[in-house]
């Protein structure tokens, strides 16, 4: 089994939530982009269990998801709060760590 | 007999504590309980010197060990007490003469209110002074050393409601301290070169050591010398200690203090021995002094100033005979011991005319005197003919040996320091034939005082005269009793060692010569204030007089070099701290405060930057990795 077609997908896949994380200001959508960064190297570790023809990459992409789940928990629980204080929910409102 | 020694020490000690500490109780019997300790001393010190003549010459030396003061691996100082010949003619002087002159005391300061202090003052400089000349070794040599210092500033600061007398005892204080950093030295050098402070084991052991540094040690024991002894360079305290009251002038010239520096010399003599640069540059040192102290006491007017000359230049005839080596140690403590009788009657005498002329010290407004005040012109008289030279007396004796030691030093050398002495054997004779004639002969020339109080001389008590009295006979026959049979030089000879030396002329040439100088001295000093009235207000004086009345100009010396050099120096140090060591310090932090506040811009707080450095820094991190894997 050749994983090229799959790693280009992957890569792109990372690059767009890349890119997302960097250029929008919507905490959600930011969020949303780092889910997709975190799908594309699940994506690539599948692709390379295939190849190998072992579970491995598998299990450690399931380990990705149960850590992403935790993640989301948390980090929607910042966002909520964030715009509850803020009416806002743009990353570059929240610049108060600066000297 | 050895456990009598610490004796000698404690008996002061315990004075000085008691009195110092017994408070106004003992007021009116203070100055009793100090004599009696000195007194006391002076007993055990006798006892000690007739168990000494009973025993052979090289079986003299006594050793008592009291602890072990600091115990430590390879560093062994011990409170340890050595008594030889050397240290019991200091001992016997010391509490002899220091006994007199608290016996003196008693009707000196007998109106002052804080006499009870003074006798423990008193004490306290015995005590140290003892135990500067019996340790065993130079660590507790320098315990002694310093008492002395200390005792020294508080007896000539006694008067210290006098802002003259408070400061005279600084300077005195701190002109030691400087002499006391040479011993120091020499001690720490002592110690790195010998491995020990023992006075045997470290005499043994110059015969291992390099003359480099032996001449070191040698020179760092002079450095010491002159801060004691008053020598040149550091010579300027010992006018000024003039301001302390009468006795404390007749302790620190006479028994105690200035000739700490001529014990310590001698003492070193092994070390000495085998350095003879530093030999050279003790004579030389002695010699300056001699002349130096000769003609300050030629200009002084105040009584005790020229008395205080006199006892440089004396000093200076003590170190220089101590430079000459085994020629000349005998010598430097014969003269010291017959200057010990002659220099206390001296003073005690002059305090004497003070307490009969309400304490006036200007010799230009006494005259006379020796009809008011017999026994004191009389004792006076004795001691002016011994410090002169006069056939017969003691410094005739100790003198000459010291006049011909130097000739005997042998070539040029030993001609200079011949003349040297000769000359200043001439000065002597001038300045203590001023003195008497100033003081005892001529028209009277008191003048009432502001108040219109005449001062009404008159003799002092008998606890005044008394040990005048004794020392004058010390002053006349010590020289010829030490002298008669060369006594005084077997005596010695064990400790410090002898050694004839080859004179160039007879000693009966010198004698003739030292009596020529002396008539000649005599002579003039009648001339000028014998025959003519004295004026009692100073002339203007030639250039020389007046150098030597400002003391030769030492203090201005001392100003412009010590005191203006030490300023510019310190202002110069500023400035290079300023400048130098600040602006590097703060340049460095102007930089750095520079560098971050340019650094502090990366620090926005917008998380999407700091996210472009994450990833920029990821992707330089894969891009090394592979890039390493690649090659």
């Amino acid at each position: 089994m050749n994983p090229v077609n799959y790693l280009y997908l992957a890569a792109l896949l990372f690059t767009i939530g890349a890119s997302g994380v960097l250029i929008r200001r919507n905490a959600i959508v930011v969020f949303m982009c780092i889910e997709l960064m975190l799908n594309a190297c699940n994506l690539t570790l599948v692709a390379f269990s295939r190849m190998h023809g072992n579970l491995d990459g598998q299990i450690i992409a399931f380990f990705t998801m149960v850590v992403a789940a935790a993640e989301v928990v948390v980090g929607l629980a910042i966002i909520v709060s964030l715009f509850r204080s803020r009416h806002s929910a743009s990353v570059d409102d929240a610049s108060l760590m600066k000297l | 007999m050895e456990n009598l020694i610490a004796l000698l020490v404690a008996a002061p000690l315990l004075g000085a504590a008691v009195l110092l500490c017994g408070g106004r109780r003992l007021d009116r019997a203070g100055h009793w309980i100090g004599t009696l300790f000195a007194a006391a001393s002076f007993v055990v010190g006798v006892v000690l010197f007739v168990d000494m003549l009973g025993r052979g010459a090289d079986d003299r030396t006594l050793h008592q060990k009291l602890f072990s003061w600091i115990p430590v691996e390879g560093f062994q100082a011990d409170v340890a007490f050595q008594l030889d010949q050397l240290s019991m003619t200091f001992v016997l002087l010391i509490t002899g003469v220091g006994t007199l002159i608290h016996i003196y005391s008693i009707g000196y300061m007998e109106h002052d209110e804080r006499r009870r202090r003074f006798f423990g003052y008193l004490n306290l400089f015995l005590a140290a002074m003892l135990i500067l000349v019996i340790a065993d070794n130079y660590l507790l040599l320098y315990v002694g050393w310093e008492g002395v210092g200390l005792a020294s500033y508080l007896l000539i600061g006694f008067w210290q409601h006098k802002p003259s007398a408070a400061t005279a005892a600084k300077k005195a204080f701190l002109v030691n301290r400087v002499g006391d950093m040479g011993l120091s030295i020499a001690i720490m050098l002592m110690f790195t070169t010998f491995g020990t402070f023992a006075f045997g084991p470290a005499f043994e052991a110059t015969g291992d050591t390099s003359e480099g540094k032996l001449t070191a040690i040698g020179l760092m024991l002079l450095l010491a010398a002159c801060g004691k002894s008053a020598q040149v360079p550091l010579q300027s305290w010992l006018g000024d200690a003039m301001e302390g009251p009468t006795p404390v002038s007749a302790l620190i010239h006479a028994a105690t203090m200035v000739t700490a520096g001529v014990y310590l010399i001698v003492r070193s003599g092994a070390i000495f021995n085998a350095a003879p640069d530093a030999q050279l540059v003790v004579v030389i040192v002695g010699a300056v002094t001699l002349l130096f102290g000769a003609i300050v006491g030629c200009a002084k007017d105040d009584i005790k100033k020229a008395l205080a000359g006199s006892t440089m230049s004396q000093i200076g005839y003590m170190i220089l005979a101590a430079g000459l080596g085994p020629i000349g140690y005998v010598f430097a403590i014969m003269h010291l011991v017959t200057h010990g009788f002659f220099k206390a009657g001296l003073f005690l005498g002059a305090g004497s005319v003070m307490h009969g002329m309400n304490d006036e010290v200007d010799m230009r407004k006494y005259g006379g005197l020796r009809k008011f005040m017999p026994v004191t012109f009389v004792t006076f008289g004795l001691g002016y003919l011994a410090i002169i030279g006069f056939p017969g007396l003691s410094g005739f004796f100790s003198k000459d040996m010291i006049i011909e030691a130097a000739f005997a030093k042998g070539g040029t050398e030993g001609w200079i320091l011949g003349c040297v002495t000769l000359l200043g054997a001439a000065i002597t004779a001038f300045y203590m034939t001023r003195v008497m004639l100033l003081t005892f002969f001529g028209e009277k020339r008191w003048q009432p005082d502001a108040e219109g109080h005449e001062p009404h001389p008159h003799e002092s008590p008998k606890s005044m005269t008394i040990p005048m009295i004794v020392l004058a006979f010390g002053s006349v026959f010590a020289g010829g009793f030490f002298s008669i049979g060369d006594r005084f030089m077997h005596w010695l000879e064990p400790v410090t060692g002898h050694d004839h030396g080859h004179a160039p002329v007879s000693a009966t040439t010198v004698t003739a010569a030292t009596m020529v100088v002396l008539v000649i001295g005599v002579a003039i000093a009648w001339t000028m204030y014998g025959r003519k009235p004295v004026p009692v207000v100073a002339p203007r004086g030639s250039l020389l007089t007046r150098a030597a009345r400002r003391d030769l100009l030492q203090d201005d010396f001392n100003h412009v070099v010590l005191v203006r050099g030490g300023e510019h120096l310190t202002r110069s140090l500023v400035y290079v701290d300023h400048t130098l060591v600040d602006g590097v310090v703060n340049g460095t932090a102007a930089s750095m405060g520079g560098l971050s506040g340019r650094l502090r811009k990366l620090q926005n707080g917008y998380a999407r930057s700091y996210a472009v450095s994450m990833f920029g820094g990821a992707a330089v991190l894969i891009a090394a990795t592979l890039l390493m894997r690649a090659v």
